[in-house]
C-alpha cells in the first residue's frame, strides 16, 4: 500500500493531505460510490510546478548583433583586465624576487598557494591597489590580502610582498591591510599576518603614520579583533622593525621563520647610532632569540614551508568553526542535511553570457533580471512586487544555497521604486536575511514631478533602511554608481560587508559630460581636459587602486564571487540574533 | 537429518561410540585393500591457501573440517574458514605433532590432511597419526621413509628400473679409477668435494682430455677449503629442466600418472612458473617418463597423490629420477586443470580405501582435448634485491575475475598481514588455454589485473617472463633467470601520466581530507588574477630498476572543479578533468589524449600505482625542512634492515674500518641467511643491532660515520 502513515504525512509540508482516512477501508478496487465525492477536493500541485513559477526566464537572443558586438568590446575589456593582474601577480620586478628565492624564500603568493587547502579558491582583495596612484610601480600596493581556507576554517590572510619596494607600507599598503582587517573583523575571520616588511615607506611617512587610518591603526585593530575572539597568528618570513614589530608582538600566536625573520624596536644601525652597540640582526631579533630568551615567538621554524605548516597547525587548533554551506532551516544540528555541490542548482543559463548581455556602453539599459538569471541558484527568483516600482527589482533567491534578498536596479529610482526597495530591505533585515545589491544607478530622479512625489524623502526612506538594515550586504556594480543613488543602493560609504565592480562599471557623482556641463553653468571656464579626466576617474581600474572596492571581477565570475564573500560573512562564526533597528522614517 | 550428519553427532556424544571409532581406524591397515571407511570429518594440519583449498573440497563433499592456527595467524583466513578452530599457540606449533593429533583424537576428527610443507613429509608423524586410528591422508610411513632417504630411494628406483643420474659417489679417489667412471658415465662429468658447499671444489670436465686437469683442482681447492679432498664425480647437465610426473595410486595397486609438469623457471632453487604438459617434450620421452614416474610408485607400494621429479637433460632429451615428493604439491593445480579432476578428492578417495576414479587411459584421453595450464606463484619478494621475502599488510588487492579458465587459490585477502614466520607466498594463479601461447597470453593478460600493495611481491617480475621470448618459445631451463638477467631486469622509465595520475591522486585526497563542503568552483582561480592553487609535487621513484634517487617534480595548477594543468618531465597536460574514487582508490582522469584510471594506494610515504596492468612504486621523499625540524638522522650514512630479520652475527665493530662489499651483518629472515655488504668503503660509527635482535624492514643496523671515505 502506498498510502503514508498519518504521521509521515504530516511530517511532509509539501503533499495535500488527502482524506483517506475518511474513506471506508475497502481493498481498492471497489468502485467508490460518486455520493462519497460530492465534496470537492485540492488539486495536487508537483513541487516542480510550484518552483517553476519563480524560474527568470530570459529573452537573450546570441545570435543577434547587437550581443555579438556587445560581448566581444566587454571580452577585449576583460583580455585587458587579465593581462594587467597577471602582470601584477608577478609581485616586483625580477632582481628583487631572484634575490627573494636566493635567500631560500618562497614568493608571497606560493607561500599563500602553501597555505590554504588545497582544491579551495582564494578570495583575494583589490589586487589592482596602487596601480598607477604613486607614478612608480607597486604592484598590489606590495601586500597581498584575501580570504582563504585553512584547515577547513575561512581566514583573512595579509601576505608583505618584500619584492615590492621591500614589502614597506606605502599609503595604500595601509589602507588595504587595514580594509582586511574591517573584513576580517566584520566577518569574524581569523588573521594570519605572513609578515616581511621593512616598515613604514620614510618618504610617504605623513601619510602612513600620523592619522586615524594609518599604520598605528594595525595594531588598534589587531587588540580589538583579539578582544573579540577574533584569533590573530602572525608568520614572521622577514623582517618586523619598529612599528612592525607590533603585529607579532601584537598576535596570539606567532611563528618565525629562523635566519630569515628577525623583530626589533630598532634595527642594528640604529642600535650603533643610539647607543655604540654593534650587534647582528640575527642576535638583535632573531628567531632563536625570540623564541629561546625573549619569549616574543613561540614557534620557531626552519624555512618558509616549515613555518606554514605550524601556522595550519595553529588554526586547526583554534577550535574555530569551520565553513559551511547552509542548513536548511530546522536541520541546524544535522551536518548530514547541509545542502552540497550536488544539490546546489546552477544557473539555468550561462554566466559567460553575461558579456555580450551587459557590453560596456552604459547608455544602454542593462536588463536586471538576466542579470539576476545569471548569478542565483536555478535562476530562481521570488520576486517581490513585481509590477510595482518597476525601475528597482527586488526578490528572494539563493547563490551557492545561501538564502538572499536582491535588490537589483532597472532604471532609474523613483519614489514608488525607493519605497518597495525600503519595504524590501524592511522585510530581509527582520529574517536576517543577507542582502545582495546589484547598483547600476545614475541616480534618483529629478524634476517637478518627481519632487512634488516627495522623492526627497522617499529617496531617504530607502537609504535609511540601506544604512540600518543589520543583515550581511554585498554589492556588485554591474553598470553605474552615480549620485544618491550609490547611496541607495549600498555604495562604499554604507558598509556592505564586499563591494565588487565589473570592468565595464563607472564610480562618480554624475557622469563626465552632465558635470563639464554643470561647471560651465556655474560660470567656471570649462578646463578642456576636465571631461577626459572625470572619465578616467571613474573607471573601476581607477577606483580599484584606490580601494573604493574590494576589486573588480569578471561579471560570469559574480556567482562565485558573492558565494565565497557569503560563505565569509555566515558560514562561519556569526553572531546569533542581531536585531536591525531603524532610524526615523519620515512618512 | 543426513547419515553423515548424524554419525558426525553420536560420535562426539559418547565415549563409547568414539572408542568404537577408533577401534575401526587402528584396524583399517590391516584388511585395508578390503575396507571402506568414509571420512566425515578431518584435520586440517597446515596453514594458508593449502589449507582453504583442501578445505574447499571437504566442503564440497559434505565433510567437517578442523583447522589450526597459531598466535600470529589467528585471523588468517585458514584459521577463519571453519568454525572448528584450533589454536597451537607458539610459531612453529604446525610441526607439533603430537598437538595436532591430539586436537584431532578430542574433536572427533577420522582424518588428517597434511597439506604441503609443515609434516606433509614427516613418516614419523604419519606413523603416529596410524597409530593412533587416525587416518593420514598421504601415503603409508613406510613409502614416505623409503622416499625421505635419498640414497635408499636411488636404490629402489634403480632396482625398478627408473634411471638415476650416473655417477660415482664411492671411497675409491684413485685418479684413473675416477677418470675410468667418468668415461663411464660420459662428458661433461662434474667433480665435486664430498664436504664441498657454495661452488668451491667444484670443476666441470668437458671431456676426457680436460679430466685430469680438472680433478686435481678440484682435489687442491677442497683440500685448502675443507681439508678433506675426497670427490664424488656425476653426470653434469649443462642444460637441465626440471620435470616431474604427477601420479595416484590406491590401496588396490592401481596407479596412474596424471600427465607432467614443467618446473625449469626458478629462482633461489625454487619454482615460481610451472606448466603441464612439458614444451617441447616428444610424444615417446612423454610416455616413457610416465611409464617410469609409476614404476617409482608401485616400487614403493605408495598410496595416494605423489610427484615424482626428474632432471631432463635438454641436450640429450635424458632424464633422470631425482626424489619423489610424497605429498600433494603446491603446483597441483596445473594437473587439475589439464585433467579436470579434483586431486584432494582423490586423496580422500584413496584414503577411504576406494579405487582411482579413473584409469591411465581415461586420464590421457581427457589430457588430449584439454590444452594446455601454467601457475605463477605470487610472492611478496623483492625479485631486484635477488628475491629476498618481504612481509607485511596487504593494503590492496585486487584480483582477476575468476573464470573456468582463470583459478586463484589465495590464502589472504585485503588486510591480512603476510607474516614473516612463514613462507612468503600470497597466492597461485592458474590459467588453462587451448595452447601454450594461449596460456602464456591470458596468464600475462590476468597478470596486469592483479594488483597488490602492501609488501613488494614478483607480479612485475613474472609480467617480464611472460614477455621474455624464449619463455614463450618453450625454451626453457632452470638456469632461465640467470642466463636471461638483462632481459628480465631491465632498466624501466616511468611515464609523466603516471606521475601526473599520482600527484592529482593525492591532491584531490588531501583536499578532500579538509572537510570542507564543495562548491562548484572550488579549487579554480577566481577573478582575473591567475589561481593560488598552483602546487609542485615531489616523488621518488621505487620502481624496480629504476635508477636510485630518481626524482620527479610534478607541477599542478588547478584551474576549476576537478580541472588542472599539470606539468611533469617537461610535457603539459592542460585542462585534465579527474575525479578520485575513495571507495576503489581508482583516479579516473580525461587528458587531451587519453583516458586513464590508475589505482593509487598511499601507505604513509610509499606510493603504489597500477596504471595499464603495470605496478609503480613511488615514494614521497621529506619536505626540505623536515630533516632540521624534526631532527631527522639522515639514514644515507646507515646500513638499513632490507626486510624483518633477526640479526645472526654482527661482523664488525664501532671503529673499524671496512671497504666495499665486506660483510657487516648477517641477518635471517624467511628461514635464509643474507649477508649485509658495506654499500662503500668508510668507518663504522655504531652497530645498532646486536646478535639476536629482531629488526623490522628499514631500521639501521650499522651506522658509519660522517666522513665516508669511499664517496
Amino acid at each position: 500500500m502506498r498510502a503514508p502513515s498519518p504521521l509521515l504525512r504530516s511530517l511532509r509540508p509539501n503533499t495535500v493531505a488527502l482524506p483517506y482516512r475518511r474513506l471506508p477501508l475497502r481493498p481498492s478496487t471497489t468502485i467508490t460510490s460518486p455520493r462519497l465525492l460530492s465534496r470537492s477536493i485540492a488539486n495536487y500541485t508537483h513541487p516542480h510546478h510550484a518552483s517553476a513559477i519563480s524560474v527568470l526566464p530570459t529573452a537573450v537572443d546570441t545570435t543577434s548583433s547587437d550581443f555579438q558586438e556587445n560581448a566581444r568590446q566587454m571580452e577585449e575589456l576583460l583580455d585587458r583586465m587579465a593581462s594587467l593582474h597577471g602582470t601584477i601577480s608577478q609581485g616586483g620586478p625580477q632582481k628583487a624576487k631572484d634575490k627573494h628565492l636566493a635567500r631560500g624564500k618562497m614568493l608571497p603568493r606560493d607561500r599563500v598557494s602553501a597555505l590554504i587547502d588545497p582544491g579551495t579558491s582564494f578570495l583575494e582583495l583589490s589586487p589592482l591597489a596602487g596601480h598607477e596612484v604613486y607614478g612608480e610601480d607597486v604592484p598590489a600596493g606590495g601586500i597581498i590580502t584575501g580570504i582563504g581556507t585553512v584547515e577547513g576554517v575561512n581566514c583573512m590572510i595579509v601576505a608583505n610582498d618584500s619584492t615590492v619596494k621591500g614589502g614597506t607600507y606605502y599609503p595604500i599598503t595601509v589602507k588595504k591591510h587595514l580594509r582586511a582587517q574591517a573584513i576580517a573583523q566584520e566577518n569574524k575571520l581569523p588573521c594570519i599576518y605572513l609578515v616581511d616588511s621593512g616598515g613604514a615607506n620614510l618618504p610617504h611617512q605623513a601619510d602612513v603614520f600620523p592619522d586615524r587610518d594609518h599604520f598605528g591603526r594595525i595594531f588598534f585593530n589587531q587588540a580589538r579583533m583579539s578582544s573579540l575572539g577574533i584569533p590573530q597568528i602572525a608568520v614572521v618570513m622577514g623582517p618586523c622593525t619598529a612599528g612592525g614589530a607590533y603585529v607579532p608582538a601584537m598576535s596570539d600566536e606567532t611563528i618565525i621563520v629562523e635566519n630569515q625573520g628577525t623583530i626589533f624596536l630598532a634595527g642594528p644601525p640604529l642600535v650603533k647610532a643610539a647607543t655604540g652597540e654593534v650587534v647582528s640582526a640575527e642576535d638583535l631579533g632573531g628567531g632563536h632569540l625570540h623564541s629561546t630568551i625573549s619569549g616574543v615567538t613561540d614557534y620557531l621554524a626552519v624555512d618558509d614551508a616549515h613555518a606554514i605548516v605550524l601556522a595550519r597547525r595553529s588554526i586547526s587548533n583554534l577550535n574555530y568553526p569551520q565553513t559551511h554551506l547552509p542548513s536548511t532551516p530546522g536541520s541546524l544540528s544535522n551536518a548530514a542535511a547541509a545542502p552540497t555541490a550536488t544539490t546546489i542548482k546552477e544557473p539555468l543559463y550561462d554566466p559567460s553570457e553575461l558579456n555580450g548581455i551587459v557590453g560596456t556602453n552604459l547608455r544602454r539599459q542593462i536588463p536586471a533580471h538576466e542579470v539576476i538569471a545569471r548569478i542565483v541558484d536555478g535562476s530562481e527568483f521570488a520576486e517581490f512586487k513585481r509590477d510595482y516600482g518597476t525601475t528597482l527589482v527586488t526578490g528572494f533567491a539563493r547563490i551557492y544555497g545561501h538564502q538572499v534578498g536582491i535588490v537589483a536596479n532597472n532604471g532609474i529610482l523613483f519614489s514608488e521604486s525607493s519605497l518597495k526597495g525600503a519595504h524590501f530591505i524592511e522585510l530581509c533585515a527582520q529574517r536576517g536575511i543577507p542582502l545582495v545589491f546589484l547598483q547600476n544607478i545614475s541616480g534618483f530622479m529629478v524634476g517637478a514631478d518627481a519632487e512634488k512625489g516627495g522623492i526627497a524623502k522617499n529617496g531617504a526612506k530607502l537609504v535609511t533602511a540601506v544604512a540600518c538594515a543589520d543583515v550581511p550586504k554585498f554589492t556588485v556594480v554591474f553598470g553605474s554608481s552615480a549620485g544618491a543613488g550609490n547611496y541607495g543602493m549600498c555604495g562604499r560609504a554604507y558598509s556592505p560587508r564586499f563591494l565588487f565592480m565589473w570592468p565595464n562599471a563607472k564610480i562618480g557623482v554624475m557622469g563626465s559630460e552632465q558635470l563639464s556641463a554643470v561647471m560651465e553653468a556655474v560660470g567656471r571656464s570649462a578646463d578642456p581636459d576636465l571631461k577626459a579626466r572625470i572619465d578616467r576617474e571613474s573607471e573601476a581600474v581607477f577606483s580599484s587602486a584606490r580601494l573604493w572596492d574590494d576589486g573588480v571581477i569578471p561579471p560570469a565570475q559574480t556567482r562565485q564571487f558573492l558565494g565565497l564573500g557569503l560563505a565569509a560573512a555566515v558560514g562561519g562564526k556569526v553572531d546569533a540574533d542581531v536585531r536591525t533597528r531603524f532610524g526615523v522614517f519620515r512618512m | 537429518m543426513t547419515l553423515s550428519a548424524l554419525l558426525r553427532t553420536t560420535s562426539r556424544l559418547g565415549p563409547t561410540a568414539v572408542r568404537r571409532a577408533r577401534r575401526a581406524a587402528s584396524t583399517l591397515p590391516a584388511n585395508a585393500s578390503t575396507t571402506q571407511r568414509s571420512l566425515d570429518s578431518i584435520l586440517i594440519a597446515n596453514r594458508g591457501e593449502i589449507a582453504l583449498r583442501v578445505g574447499r573440497t571437504a566442503a564440497q563433499h559434505g565433510i567437517r573440517v578442523t583447522t589450526l592456527y597459531t598466535d600470529p595467524d589467528s585471523k588468517a583466513q585458514h584459521a577463519l574458514s571453519s568454525p572448528f578452530a584450533y589454536n597451537l599457540g607458539s610459531v612453529s606449533a604446525y610441526l607439533d605433532g603430537d598437538r595436532i593429533i591430539e586436537i584431532a583424537k578430542r574433536e572427533g576428527c577420522q582424518g588428517i590432511h597434511p597439506g604441503y610443507g609443515f609434516l606433509s613429509e614427516n613418516s614419523a608423524f604419519a606413523r603416529k597419526c596410524t597409530e593412533a586410528g587416525l587416518v593420514f591422508i598421504g601415503p603409508p610411513w613406510k613409502a614416505i621413509e623409503d622416499m625421505g632417504d635419498k640414497s635408499q630411494s636411488k636404490n629402489i628406483m634403480t632396482a625398478a628400473g627408473v634411471p638415476c643420474v650416473p655417477g660415482y659417489h664411492g671411497e675409491n679417489q684413485d685418479a684413473d679409477f675416477l677418470e675410468a667412471e667418468a668415461d663411464r658415465i660420459k662428458y661433461p662429468v662434474l667433480i665435486k668435494a664430498v664436504k664441498g658447499g657454495g661452488g668451491k671444489g667444484m670443476r666441470i670436465a668437458h671431456s676426457k682430455a680436460d679430466f685430469q686437469a680438472q680433478l686435481q683442482s678440484a682435489k687442491s681447492e677442497a683440500m685448502s677449503s675443507f681439508g678433506d679432498d675426497h670427490v664424488l664425480v656425476e653426470k653434469y647437465i649443462t642444460t637441465p629442466r626440471h620435470i616431474e610426473v604427477q601420479v595416484f595410486a590406491d590401496k588396490h595397486g592401481n596407479c596412474v600418472a596424471l600427465g607432467e609438469r614443467d618446473c625449469s623457471i626458478q629462482r633461489r632453487h625454487q619454482k615460481i612458473l610451472e606448466e603441464s604438459p612439458a614444451p617441447h617434450l616428444p610424444d615417446a620421452t612423454r610416455k616413457d617418463i610416465w611409464a617410469k614416474a609409476r614404476s617409482a610408485a608401485l616400487a614403493v607400494g605408495y598410496e595416494g597423490a605423489g610427484t615424482v621429479e626428474f632432471i631432463f637433460d635438454n641436450d640429450s632429451g635424458e632424464f633422470f629420477f631425482m626424489e619423489m615428493n610424497t605429498r600433494l604439491q603446491v603446483e597441483h593445480p596445473v594437473t587439475e586443470m589439464v585433467t579436470g579432476q579434483d586431486l584432494v578428492h582423490w586423496q580422500i578417495k584413496v584414503a577411504e580405501g576406494a579405487p582411482l576414479p579413473l584409469t591411465q587411459d581415461e586420464v590421457e584421453a581427457y589430457m588430449a582435448t584439454s590444452g594446455h595450464a601454467i601457475e605463477a606463484r605470487i610472492y611478496a619478494e623483492n625479485p631486484d634485491q635477488g628475491f629476498i621475502p618481504d612481509s607485511g599488510t596487504l593494503l590492496h588487492v585486487r584480483t582477476p575475475a575468476a573464470t573456468e579458465d582463470v583459478r586463484i587459490d589465495a590464502g589472504f585477502v585485503a588486510g591480512d598481514e603476510v607474516s614473516a614466520h612463514y613462507d612468503p607466498m600470497i597466492a597461485k594463479l592458474i590459467v588453462r588455454g587451448a595452447t601454450r601461447e594461449e596460456a602464456i597470453r591470458k596468464l600475462a593478460a590476468a597478470l596486469e589485473e592483479y594488483e597488490i600493495a602492501g609488501p613488494i611481491t614478483n607480479i612485475e617480475f613474472l609480467k617480464t617472463i611472460c614477455r621474455s621470448s624464449d619463455f614463450i618459445s618453450g625454451d626453457v631451463e632452470t638456469g632461465y633467470i640467470d642466463k636471461h638477467r638483462a632481459e628480465l631486469f631491465p632498466a624501466k622509465t616511468i611515464d609523466p601520466e603516471v606521475l601526473a595520475q599520482v600527484a592529482l591522486a593525492c591532491l584531490q585526497r588531501d583536499a578532500s581530507l579538509a572537510s570542507r563542503v564543495q562548491a562548484s568552483f572550488e579549487g579554480s582561480g577566481i577573478g582575473f588574477s591567475p589561481g593560488y592553487q598552483a602546487h609542485q609535487v615531489s616523488f621518488a621513484d621505487l620502481t624496480p630498476g629504476a635508477k636510485d634517487d630518481s626524482r620527479h617534480e610534478v607541477r599542478i595548477q588547478q584551474t576549476g572543479d576537478s580541472t588542472y594543468n599539470v606539468t611533469v618531465q617537461g610535457v603539459v597536460f592542460e585542462q585534465v578533468v579527474s575525479h578520485d574514487n575513495s571507495n576503489s582508490n581508482i583516479v579516473t582522469s580525461f587528458f587531451p589524449h587519453t583516458r586513464l584510471d590508475t589505482t593509487v594506494i598511499r601507505d604513509g610515504d610509499t606510493i603504489i600505482a597500477f596504471q595499464k596492468g603495470t605496478q609503480y612504486r613511488l615514494t614521497i621523499p621529506p619536505a626540505k625542512w623536515m630533516e632540521k625540524a624534526l631532527g631527522m638522522k639522515d639514514v644515507k650514512n646507515s646500513v638499513l634492515a632490507p626486510m624483518p630479520c633477526k640479526v645472526l652475527r654482527v661482523e664488525v665493530a664501532a671503529g673499524d674500518t671496512v671497504e666495499k662489499d665486506q660483510p657487516l651483518v648477517v641477518i635471517e629472515s624467511m628461514k635464509m641467511e643474507t649477508v649485509i655488504r658495506s654499500p662503500h668503503k668508510g668507518v663504522i660509527a655504531k652497530v645498532v643491532h646486536q646478535k639476536g635482535d629482531q629488526c623490522k624492514s628499514g631500521t639501521p643496523l650499522v651506522e658509519f660515520a660522517e666522513e665516508s671515505g669511499g664517496e
